[in-house]
């Protein structure tokens, strides 16, 4: 049993590639898993960080009901109620940023999952107190993403 | 027993055999693999991990590669494609884009070309109108290249990639005038476009349409100006009261051709420890031709849909809030997104305007 699990560490150590690419605007990362499968190692790695999804908005199906072709393309909502909440009490500008959010949709039988990184936040709002904050976003969503590329 | 034995002492054995062999691997790809990480972390999302290609060129491709020096590779990285999906990799230290260009030799069948940076002597104007006649089809009659990011959603992939902008200033200061005679005189793999003899241009064509390409570029690459003075989010206040300004907001999105989606509070779907009585519901509406429109130009439009106006209330004031979609736009690098942006700023505004009325 413990051979195995070594097996298996030292060819994880091998195959680990972890590339979300974060372009300064952007952090994104292709997934070589189709949709389905991205996008539930996607809701488990948000979970996993700690973090509550509060909704999956369906872009594709309202596209499709109203007669176009589109891809699969859904957007996943998610954030900590707390912190949600004081950020908006303390914050409100940043309201229409909350929650977090990350774009997840088919590219061809690959995946590509987007967010805004949020050291732009930082320019954006010049309030030193919210860059914890920001930085702990980015930390968290760049895990995320990697988590979804590792697990390909 | 003896089996037992025999067995972990196999199991030891080739554990250590394969921890060596690892190291081994290890020590021996780190020089290379460091190319290969920066690639993977940085290019193979457009590029694709083997440099197929995908949204972006096929970089191993070998009549790309043939065409492209590693001067061209370093300022096209060093630079990007203004207006394009191509971002500049402006922040990534030399040596780092230098690991790059290595990884990406690895597909070259031959050494990389040097290019003269001497002009091609060419008549542009003669070249405009070849132009118009065998390239604008593709490339735009401004040259401001094919529609769209080059990902495949939306859309029937009918080329690999999208065609390349030629007035694009980030490609112009990459690309020598011999460098992009060669590119119009070759056939490419992987590629639609024809070569000048398939089309029947002699080479003094060609020059004039070199020449034609090269005027577009400008003296100085000009940086976008990035969070100019553009607030990151539209804030207006309300004399109604809450409830009023709900139905305001409702009303005036359906006078802009908006669908009303749904009502949300801002914290719904989460666990909260303590309410603190503030009031803050979004209301998501859409215009699917927009949205369809938009996500066609490009797809990481998303991360900032649907569209919403959040409606707050905090000591008896009572305000409307929405992403800045102006502000935005600078963060996609694509021109024609801005425009959408634009539209969608208008709209915007507009909803608040006329719910504060």
């Amino acid at each position: 049993m413990k051979l195995k699990f070594l097996l298996c560490l030292i060819l994880a150590l091998f195959t680990l590639k972890a590339h979300a690419v974060v372009t300064g605007e952007m952090i994104m990362v292709r997934s070589s898993e189709a949709f389905p499968e991205t996008m539930a190692i996607l809701q488990e790695a948000i979970r996993k960080k700690g973090y509550t999804l509060s909704r999956v908005q369906r872009v594709d199906v309202g596209l499709t009901a109203k007669g176009y072709k589109t891809d699969k393309y859904r957007v996943v909502f998610f954030g900590k109620g707390n912190e949600i909440q004081n950020l908006a009490s303390n914050y409100p500008q940043l309201i229409p940023y909350l929650p977090l959010k990350i774009a997840i949709y088919a590219e061809g039988d690959n995946t590509i999952l987007t967010s805004a990184n949020p050291a732009v936040f930082m320019d954006l709002f010049k309030t030193p107190d919210l860059k914890p904050t920001f930085e702990v976003w980015l930390k968290d969503i760049t895990d995320i993403l990697n988590a979804v590329q590792i697990s390909n | 027993m003896h089996f037992n034995v025999l067995s972990r002492s196999f199991a030891s054995g080739l554990l250590f055999g394969l921890l060596s062999l690892g190291s081994l691997f290890s020590s021996t790809a780190s020089a290379q693999s460091r190319g290969e990480s920066l690639f993977l972390e940085n290019c193979a999302i457009c590029h694709g991990e083997n440099g197929a290609g995908g949204m972006g060129a096929t970089l191993s491709s070998h009549t790309f590669l043939d065409s492209a020096s590693n001067q061209y590779l370093k300022q096209t990285i060093r630079l990007g494609r203004p207006g394009r999906i191509m971002p500049s990799f402006y922040f990534l230290p030399e040596p780092d884009v230098d690991a790059i260009i290595e990884y990406i030799s690895q597909w070259r069948k031959s050494p990389p070309r040097e290019w003269a940076k001497t002009p091609v002597k060419g008549n542009a104007e003669n070249g405009q109108s070849l132009f118009q006649a065998h390239c604008a089809s593709c490339h735009g009659k401004e040259a401001e290249g094919g529609i769209g990011t080059g990902m495949h959603f939306s859309r029937p992939t009918s080329t690999p990639v999208t065609a390349p902008a030629l007035n694009n200033q980030g490609l112009l200061n990459s690309m020598p005038d011999h460098m992009i005679r060669y590119m119009i005189e070759q056939k490419r793999e992987n590629s639609i476009m024809p070569s000048a003899s398939q089309l029947g241009l002699s080479r003094e064509q060609v020059n004039n349409i070199v020449s034609f390409i090269r005027g577009f570029q400008v003296k100085t690459l000009s940086k976008k100006a990035l969070y100019d003075d553009e607030p990151a989010s539209l804030i207006y206040d309300s004399p109604y009261s809450f409830e009023e300004t709900v139905e305001n907001v409702k009303r005036a999105i359906t006078g802009t051709n908006f669908v009303h989606i749904r009502d949300q509070e801002l914290t719904e779907g989460f666990t909260i420890d303590k309410n603190n009585g503030s009031k803050q519901t979004m209301i998501y509406f859409c215009n699917f031709n927009f949205l369809y429109e938009a996500l066609k130009i490009d797809p990481r439009v998303g991360m900032f849909l649907p569209c919403r106006i959040t409606i707050t209330e905090e000591n008896d004031a009572v305000k409307m809030m929405s992403i800045n979609p102006k502000h935005l736009s600078q963060l996609f690098n694509n021109n024609e997104l801005d425009e959408s942006c634009d539209k969608m700023y208008e709209l915007y505004t507009n909803i608040l305007e006329d719910a504060s009325l």
